[in-house]
């Protein structure tokens, strides 16, 4: 396993413009002149995971968009999600404004790969790399640098507008509300769609350029690569690092200068992940390493609790945030989310509640696999983490204690759809 | 084996399927239908008949029995 002291590959343009880029990582290799499925092999062969919060592989992705393509879905569209909808992310934007052109040489290729026509970048009105984005657009325009248009489209700042069905709604003309149908066979304006994380577009840009093997130098054998981690909470200095994945998360910590405070547990993957005890720092930060126990690589947070922060009342905000959040269409999430964030609030005061766990477990339970989305889901893995994270916690309420009411995790006022 | 699914953004639990099919479909607290695994649970075909009455009864097109 080849993780530890890995030189960043994404954040190394210290300037975003042009010139710096091809200083920093050189050319795009030619457009080829005719269909070919070279990229989509070398994608393959360097293990690319999706880093927007699944890890699913993203050759298997492109290869379902190609048969929706052939089988008469007309040809293709992809989609940059830079939507960064995990409240403590700040991977995506930091990306963004230190190396756009990478970005978009990886929406490019992932273009070629599926052969598409179209490409189109998403990214939150609010976003600060907005002006950077639109200045690299029209640096790349003036010299022709691209075979096909990059459209930027600002839809709102929503945790489910980064949703990939959401998201193809949305820029269908319709609110941003997840549905039941299938991106890669009909997506924009009904044709197959890719949608990828601005992420994996930047490292898919890199294998281009030095190949699968390069790739697989970093990373273990099921998740290769390098992986932007957004660490926050009680560390000295909280922010985005690179790390080869399976770094451990001690030593993820030590790049961010150390911790700050005693820390009690670790929020691993974000609002959609789980809480670690922090008595698991030596763990290697890779998808199946964290999910073994527990814990979720997501979409790379990591918010480090101090120990005078209450657990409990930390999730229940996390809950209600996403409860709020919530597209409102499908029963046990419109129900079972709120009411599964009204009995953590409970059970986070001490003692005064006649309510226990067992009501939120079976309230989480009940949620679970039964959205049209996996926001509930996300929101059930959470609870139930904190259940079993926070146990002592939960045992010092109901002797009329608590561990102390600092607030680390973020809930930004963001418009819900209700 | 056939499955039975539910398409949670159509279903407005108003409970008819459980009513025409009791044995087949229990509801949670809110009236929504629970199925095995989460929006799908495999059918045996001893069970077809009342997944059909299930689906027939939904108002919303919301269920379905995947092909055989
Ligand atoms: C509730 C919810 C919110 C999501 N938000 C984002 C997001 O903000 N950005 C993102 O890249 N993926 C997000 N995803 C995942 C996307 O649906 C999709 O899987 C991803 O963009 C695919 O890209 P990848 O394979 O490169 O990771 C979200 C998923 C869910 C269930
Ligand atoms: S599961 Fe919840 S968030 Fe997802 S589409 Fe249904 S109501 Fe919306
Ligand atoms: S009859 Fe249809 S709409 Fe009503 S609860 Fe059953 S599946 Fe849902």
């Amino acid at each position: 396993m080849l993780t530890t002291a890995q030189r960043p590959r994404l954040l190394t343009s210290t300037e975003p413009g042009w010139h710096a880029h091809i200083r920093a990582h050189g050319p795009l290799p030619p457009w080829p002149a005719a269909p070919s499925n070279r990229l989509l092999l070398e994608v393959e062969a360097a293990g690319l995971r999706g880093r927007g919060g699944g890890w699913f592989p993203t050759a298997a992705k492109m290869r379902a968009v190609m048969t929706a393509s052939h089988n008469g879905g007309g040809p293709a569209v992809v989609v940059a999600n830079a939507m960064e909808s995990e409240p403590a992310s700040l991977k995506d934007a930091t990306l963004l404004a230190a190396s756009p052109h990478l970005v978009l040489d990886g929406l490019v290729c992932a273009a070629q790969a599926v052969w598409a026509q179209e490409a189109i970048l998403c990214l939150p009105q609010d976003n600060p790399a907005v002006p950077v984005v639109a200045s690299a657009l029209a640096e790349r325009s003036s010299r022709g640098a691209d075979p096909l248009p990059i459209r930027l489209v600002c839809p709102p700042h929503r945790y489910l507008s980064g949703e990939e069905s959401a998201l193809v709604q949305w820029l269908n003309g319709e609110e941003a509300r997840p549905s039941m149908g299938k991106p890669y066979a009909a997506g924009v304006q009904g044709r197959p769609t890719l949608v990828q994380n601005v992420e994996t577009l930047a490292q898919l840009a890199l294998i281009v350029r030095h190949g699968a093997a390069w790739f697989r130098s970093a990373g273990t054998q099921a998740a290769t690569g390098t992986t932007l981690v957004s660490v926050s909470g009680a560390v000295n200095r909280p922010g985005v690092v690179e790390i080869g994945v399976g770094t451990s998360i001690v030593e993820i910590v030590n790049r961010c200068e150390g911790v700050s405070a005693p820390v009690q547990a670790v929020l691993t993957g974000g609002y959609g992940g789980a809480w670690l005890p922090a008595a698991l720092g030596e763990l290697p930060w890779s998808p199946e390493d964290l999910a073994a126990h527990g814990g979720s690589a997501g979409a790379g947070v990591l918010v480090l609790l101090p120990g005078d922060s209450c657990g409990i009342a930390e999730t229940a905000r996390a809950v209600s945030y996403l409860a709020e959040q919530g597209a409102q269409q499908c029963g046990p999430c419109r129900f079972g989310l709120s009411a599964l964030a009204a009995h953590m609030h409970e059970i986070a005061q001490p003692a005064t509640s006649p309510f226990d766990q067992r009501g939120a477990a079976h309230l989480s339970s009940r949620i679970r696999g039964r959205g049209a989305c996996r926001l509930p889901d996300g929101a059930s893995r959470l609870a139930d983490s904190a259940l079993e994270v926070f146990a002592d916690e939960l045992s010092a309420h109901r002797r009329g204690q608590c561990s102390g009411g600092r607030q680390v995790l973020p809930t930004p006022r963001r418009k819900g759809l209700a | 084996m056939r499955e039975l699914r539910v398409d949670p953004i159509q279903c407005q639990g108003r409970g008819l399927c459980a009513a025409a099919a009791p044995a087949l479909v229990s509801l949670d607290e809110w009236g929504y239908p629970l199925l095995a695994d989460g929006t799908r649970e495999p059918i045996t075909s001893a069970d077809e008949r009342a997944a059909k009455r299930a689906v027939r009864a939904c108002p919303r097109l919301a269920l379905a029995l995947s092909p055989r």
